[in-house]
């Protein structure tokens, strides 16, 4: 790769005016020139973007921060306007983890479910068709969602909560005292449905993705279809299965118009996931912002930072899952 | 322990295509069969219906029988999933489970049967890694990944992972074909002392390797691309190797083929 190799006496001297030598690496064509800069440039732009919106939210979260009159963290309470503001995130924290918490448990495991269905149980007439209705149920818009989940959902959840009030009321966590469904519970519901699509495709095409020779290995030892896809199919589609969650959660996590529709929103931590109230990062900002003024506006910025914040831990944690067994694969 | 095989009339099918016509043919207990044969012969696919291993892949179905002793692994009734425990394979490229250590790589065949006391599964992975002449290379590091391997290695894996279920019949789908010529000796030698105890059915596209490792010896041929194979003969190896009854053999073996 030196200049020195067209010193060679059997290698053909170099075509017209060319400054460097035939096998130089600096010889690049204009395509190949033009698209490491387009790569490049997008890969900095990248970062450039994220640095501006980190910096953003930082700077208006440090002003509201520092005008609040009361624990940012442990607050029961938004009220950003006035002499003296007082404004917490602790019910928003809560009311965000546990429903995102409950739609990951609901929606993990039927996607799963779903996914091996397509990709080694059904038929291929049936496969192809059911992928796309999984498909097509990532395209409705949040506010449909939201508009069912009020309009449907929410009347006809009474009969679950009833029957999870009887058998699990004991431990407080799912006591029920009537009144409409609009709670933490129900939108982790929906929540779960709304995610199902992403989970199920990206399980899917990982689960597609095995490699037969292992499957083979495992029906040659005499393992029956669930036994094959518990040696040779999971363990290969864990870190994907990760992934997929992780991307639901983040869609849980930073859901707006659908909580905002069904949730009837108050500033406080119910014991019980069955009653009604409760709010969320996003639901909050979307139900506030119009009405904020500057100060209120930092305040509700702040709380999208932490936000962030939680979305990057979760993301975080999950990699280091991943990368735990990675001598594995 | 082990079995004789007697295929009787068998063809296999993908779809519509038929990928192996009426082969019929013996094979003896405690002996090392080959199969040779160009490519796309069916020789592998004549394997896999050995132990139902043809019918995984979508449209692959199977007409005629096989006896195992006298047992018929396409009767009615039979469960695929019980022919495989007994009809093991070893398959052309190293399958480890990427995921298992090499301790349950060898266990993961017994934990299907429902061997899950600890100390068995101990004795049986010990007895089945010196089986396949793996236990010195590997012993000190059972619990770290078999894909760690070198690719020798992680066939005799595969082939300890095969015998550790105490199959009847033991089939080899091109076992060396991916080893370099130490491991394919390694394994090789292995073949010789399996054949005390396994009855072993093996493809092989290296004739030299048929000649040093079998017993009998199946010569299998197509007509024409896209024609089912067929088994031309099947014979003592010595006797293919040096005066085969069919030209077609003859003419494969030494180099006059096609």
């Amino acid at each position: 790769m030196t200049p020195s190799a067209t010193a060679t006496p059997d290698a053909a001297p170099p075509p017209a005016a060319a400054p460097d030598s035939a096998v130089s690496g600096k010889a690049r064509r204009p395509g190949d020139r033009i698209f490491l800069g387009l790569s490049r440039g997008s890969g900095i732009a990248l970062l450039v973007i994220m640095a501006a919106i980190a910096a953003f939210l930082t700077y208006r979260s440090v002003l509201a921060i520092s005008g609040d009159h009361a624990n940012f963290f442990t607050t029961l309470d938004w009220n950003a306007t006035g002499t003296e503001p007082k404004f917490g995130i602790a019910v928003l924290a809560f009311g965000t983890v546990v429903s995102a918490l409950i739609a990951m448990v609901i929606a993990v495991p039927v996607a799963v479910g779903i996914a091996l269905f397509i990709s080694h149980y059904a038929p291929r007439r049936l496969a192809s068709p059911l992928g796309y209705v999984i498909d097509l149920l990532a395209a409705v818009p949040s506010i449909i969602y939201g508009l069912w989940g009020a309009l449907f959902l929410v009347p006809h959840l009474g009969g679950l909560y009833g029957w999870l009030d009887d058998y699990l009321g004991w431990t407080g966590v799912f006591s029920y005292g009537g009144g409409a469904a609009r709670s933490l519970f129900t939108v982790g519901i929906l929540l779960a449905i709304m995610i199902l699509p992403i989970v199920t495709s990206v399980s899917r095409e990982v689960f597609l993705q095995a490699p037969r020779m292992h499957e083979e290995a495992a029906l040659a030892l005499g393992a029956t279809r669930w036994e094959v896809i518990r040696m040779s199919v999971l363990p290969f589609g864990r870190s994907g299965i990760i992934s997929a969650s992780m991307l639901g959660l983040g869609r849980a996590l930073g859901e707006t118009m659908a909580v905002a529709t069904v949730l009837s929103p108050s500033f406080l931590i119910n014991t019980s996931l069955l009653d009604p109230g409760g709010g969320t990062f996003a639901q909050n900002i979307a139900a506030k912002f119009s009405e904020a003024d500057t100060f209120g506006q930092d305040a509700l910025i702040a709380s999208g930072l932490v936000l962030f914040v939680i979305t990057l831990l979760v993301n975080g944690a999950a990699r280091l899952i991943i990368a735990r067994r990675k001598e594995y694969s | 322990m082990a079995k004789r095989i007697d295929v009787s009339g068998l063809s296999a099918f993908y779809g519509n295509h038929k990928a192996i016509d009426d082969i019929s043919m013996s094979v003896e207990p405690r002996s090392v069969t080959a199969f040779i044969g160009p490519s796309g012969c069916g020789k592998s696919t004549f394997l896999r219906t050995l132990n139902r291993m043809h019918e995984v892949t979508p449209g692959g179905r199977v007409e005629g029988k096989v006896l195992l002793d006298d047992e018929d692994l396409y009767g009615p009734g039979v469960d695929p999933v019980a022919v495989r425990r007994t009809v093991g394979m070893v398959f052309q490229r190293p399958n480890p489970f990427p995921t298992m250590s090499i301790f349950d790589n060898v266990a993961a065949g017994l934990r299907l049967n429902g061997t899950t006391k600890k100390s068995d599964l101990t004795d049986i992975v010990e007895r089945s890694l010196k089986g396949a002449n793996l236990w010195n290379e590997v012993k000190d590091r059972l619990n770290k990944p078999g894909s760690g391997l070198s690719g020798g290695q992680q066939q005799r894996l595969c082939i300890a992972r095969a015998i550790a279920v105490e199959p009847q019949v033991l089939l080899m789908d091109e076992p060396c074909s991916a080893l370099d010529p130490i491991s394919t000796l390694a394994v090789e030698d292995l073949i010789g002392e399996l054949k005390e105890r396994f009855t072993i059915v093996i493809v092989t596209h290296n004739m030299q390797q048929a000649a040093r490792v079998s017993d009998r010896t199946a010569f299998f041929n197509l007509s024409a691309v896209g024609q089912p194979g067929t088994l031309v003969e099947i014979d003592d190896t010595e006797r293919i190797f040096s005066n085969p009854s069919v030209q077609a053999t003859e003419d494969y073996i030494s180099g006059r083929f096609g």
